[in-house]
């Protein structure tokens, strides 16, 4: 990066006191709060707080409620992330392939991308439908009657389907652009010593394209644990007891449904400490984002 | 025996773009056969099309007497060397060249032999855990070659593999190219835009121009007998002067300027005589010239001048003494080459 010279060695920091103005406002005052009001017992009508050390902690992690969020979450994450990266990946070695038509291809691919997460949502509500959605009729097919809302698993699968769609093109864009970096040479010297496609693919194709699907890895994580909140939201709105959620959604309903200010705080600065262990994997892993050359 | 025959090629791109037209090539057991042309005249594209990487639009490739326009590059028996080497930048110097002889079924042991055998042929054994990224420009090229060279194949093709290095390396890989080309005895095809290094290693070149063969002849007939003023102009540095001039009564006019060289041809030609080829003296019989610039290359030097309205360029040896203004060129009728103005043949 270039240096610059400033005459005024204020102004550097007055350049820069707007935005530390706005992490300050949103990002570091509402996190010390979280940290603060997780260690009290608040009252929600009278505002009066009473310290209570780590019980909010230790309440939370006991209560089984925590315990099958936690689980349901970590299952979540897990399909979301390698269902969305296995099918962008099928995706866009496809479009790797294709020729003519690639950009229309790449743009219609892009526009589910552009959905907002809540949209999205509702667009799942749609499809899943008890009456008028598709996918449920095709489910149907099969003899399994999907029921939203009411069935924890159905619900669940539900859910995963949409947020997994959501993340495809996300992937799908990274893997093909991946897949145009390897230089062409690169892709000939290995049909001239390598006859199968199959196995150039798992001997050439995925193992250059590893940096990529780490760091992707990553942002999945991150996306299907925090961004999926939206979706979430709206697929589960209607019966937030009984239903699957994850453990942001949770810190939601416990704060803002259940009243619980206290609880809710905890399980935000568990989720706090996530954060911080997800994007220092990131930047190391964009720091030594393997260049071969 | 004829290791490769190419029947009357032709390839089209799918953008229409017409790259190879009807081009007929033979390359015989153990020879080294150059392709060269100026950027963009289908030497890259016919060299793949005899590795498969391009599909033949028209015409035949006949590889060891098999046509093989169907086949895919793995089973067409065939390596290639890239310009910019193309080597697995997550493998081992090892695995780059173990990789196709694996996907071939090969047992481990002769996979072992043979890339050892080609380690040490190459100077490279000391390297093979490294990576490509880990080694040198001429590093990478040897094991480019040694990737070729462990597959056994029938036919070599370089794609000008020598064009990323520096002058010095280039010049000696290219000795070393040639070298294990005659050792191995296999039949190698080498495209490069470069006519020294198209002289200095062909058995055979190939002269391409517009996706169209010019000529083809030993290093020593395309420089004596160049068929076309492209050949003549492309082949030999500096290049052949051509100036237009007028055959008539056996004799050649030049501007105001008669050669008698007792031909029986008439009309418009193009009178072409090689640099090296005219003596330059102050006085005598000869094509007289009104010298300019005059560059000293060290052995040698350039004269440039004019003959009546039309640049001309000579060299002479450095040890003679530099022409004057006007100064005289003494050419022997052999060293002249005629060419028809239109078609650029050779008359
Ligand atoms: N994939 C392609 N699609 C369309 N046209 C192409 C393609 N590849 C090459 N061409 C065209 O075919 C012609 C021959 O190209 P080719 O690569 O064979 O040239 P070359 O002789 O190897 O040149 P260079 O010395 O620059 O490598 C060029 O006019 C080029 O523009
Ligand atoms: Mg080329």
């Amino acid at each position: 990066m270039k240096k610059a010279q400033f005459s005024n060695p204020w102004l550097p920091y007055a350049l820069l006191a707007p935005q530390m103005l706005i992490i300050a406002i949103f990002f570091l005052w509402p996190a010390a709060e979280a940290i603060r009001s997780s260690f009290y017992l608040e009252d929600p009508f009278f505002g009066n707080a009473t310290f209570v050390g780590l019980q909010n902690y230790t309440d939370a992690f006991r209560a089984s409620d925590y315990q099958r969020t936690a689980w349901f979450t970590a299952l979540f994450v897990t399909l979301v992330s390698l269902l969305s990266l296995a099918i962008g990946l099928m995706l866009a070695v496809s479009a790797d392939r294709v020729l003519r038509g690639q950009s229309s291809y790449k743009t219609l691919l892009m526009w589910v991308y552009a959905i907002a997460p809540p949209v999205a949502g509702l667009i799942g509500v749609m499809l899943f439908d008890q009456h008028i959605g598709p996918l449920v009729d095709f489910f149907a097919l099969f003899g399994w009657e999907m029921r939203l809302g009411v069935n924890y698993w159905d619900t669940g699968i539900a859910i995963i389907i949409v947020s997994t769609w959501k993340q495809i093109p996300y992937n799908f864009i990274f893997f093909l652009s991946g897949l145009q970096s390897i230089p062409n040479s690169v892709k000939e010297a290995a049909r001239i010593d390598c006859r199968s496609e199959r196995r150039r693919f798992w001997t050439i194709t995925f193992p250059l394209l590893a940096p990529t699907s780490f760091f992707l890895l990553i942002l999945n994580i991150t996306y299907a644990m925090f961004e999926t909140f939206g979706t979430i939201d709206q697929m589960v709105k209607d019966q937030p007891g009984n239903s699957p959620v994850t453990l942001v959604y949770k810190v939601y309903r416990d704060g803002f449904r259940g009243n619980d200010l206290g609880g809710s705080a905890a399980q935000s600065v568990v989720l706090m400490v996530l954060v911080l262990i997800l994007t220092i994997v990131q930047f190391r892993l964009i720091e030594r984002r393997v260049h071969y050359n | 025996m004829t290791t490769l025959r190419i029947k009357n090629a032709v390839k089209r791109y799918p953008n229409g773009a017409l790259a190879v037209e009807g081009v007929s090539v033979d390359v015989e057991d153990g020879e080294l056969c150059v392709f060269v042309g100026p950027s963009g005249c289908g030497k890259s594209t016919l060299l793949r099309m005899v590795a498969g990487l391009e599909d033949v639009t028209e015409g035949e490739v006949e590889l060891a007497g098999r046509v093989v326009n169907d086949l895919e590059p793995a089973d067409r028996n065939i390596a290639m060397v890239f310009q910019n080497y193309a080597l697995y930048p997550h493998m081992s110097v090892r695995k780059n060249l173990a990789y196709g002889l694996k996907n071939r079924g090969t047992p481990k042991a002769e996979i072992e032999a043979k890339v050892q055998e080609a380690a040490e042929l190459l100077q490279i054994a000391d390297y093979l855990d490294r990576r490509p990224g880990q080694l040198s420009g001429g590093q990478r090229q040897r094991v480019a070659m040694g990737r070729a060279i462990v597959r056994d194949p029938a036919i070599f093709l370089f794609d000008e593999p020598l064009s990323n290095l520096d002058a010095k390396l280039r010049n000696q890989m290219r000795l070393e190219i040639k070298k294990l080309q005659r050792r191995l005895g296999v039949a190698a095809i080498y495209v490069t835009h470069d006519q020294v290094e198209a002289m200095t290693l062909a058995d055979k070149i190939v002269v391409l121009n517009a996706g169209k063969i010019e000529q083809i002849g030993t290093p020593a007939e395309v420089y004596g007998n160049p068929a076309t003023t492209f050949v003549a102009s492309f082949i030999g540095a500096p290049p052949m002067n051509l100036i237009p001039a007028e055959a008539e009564n056996g004799a050649i006019r030049l501007g105001d300027q008669t050669l008698n060289l007792g031909l029986d041809h008439r009309g418009p030609v193009t009178f072409g005589l090689r640099p090296e080829r005219a003596h330059i003296g102050a006085s005598g019989e000869g094509l007289r010239m009104e010298t300019g610039v005059v560059e000293e290359l060290g052995a040698i030097r350039l004269v440039h001048g004019r003959v009546g309205p039309h640049e001309i360029t000579v060299t002479q040896n450095a040890d003679q003494p530099i022409p004057g203004a006007e100064a005289v060129l003494r050419v022997e009728a052999s060293d002249i080459h005629l060419f028809d103005a239109e078609t650029g043949r050779r008359v």
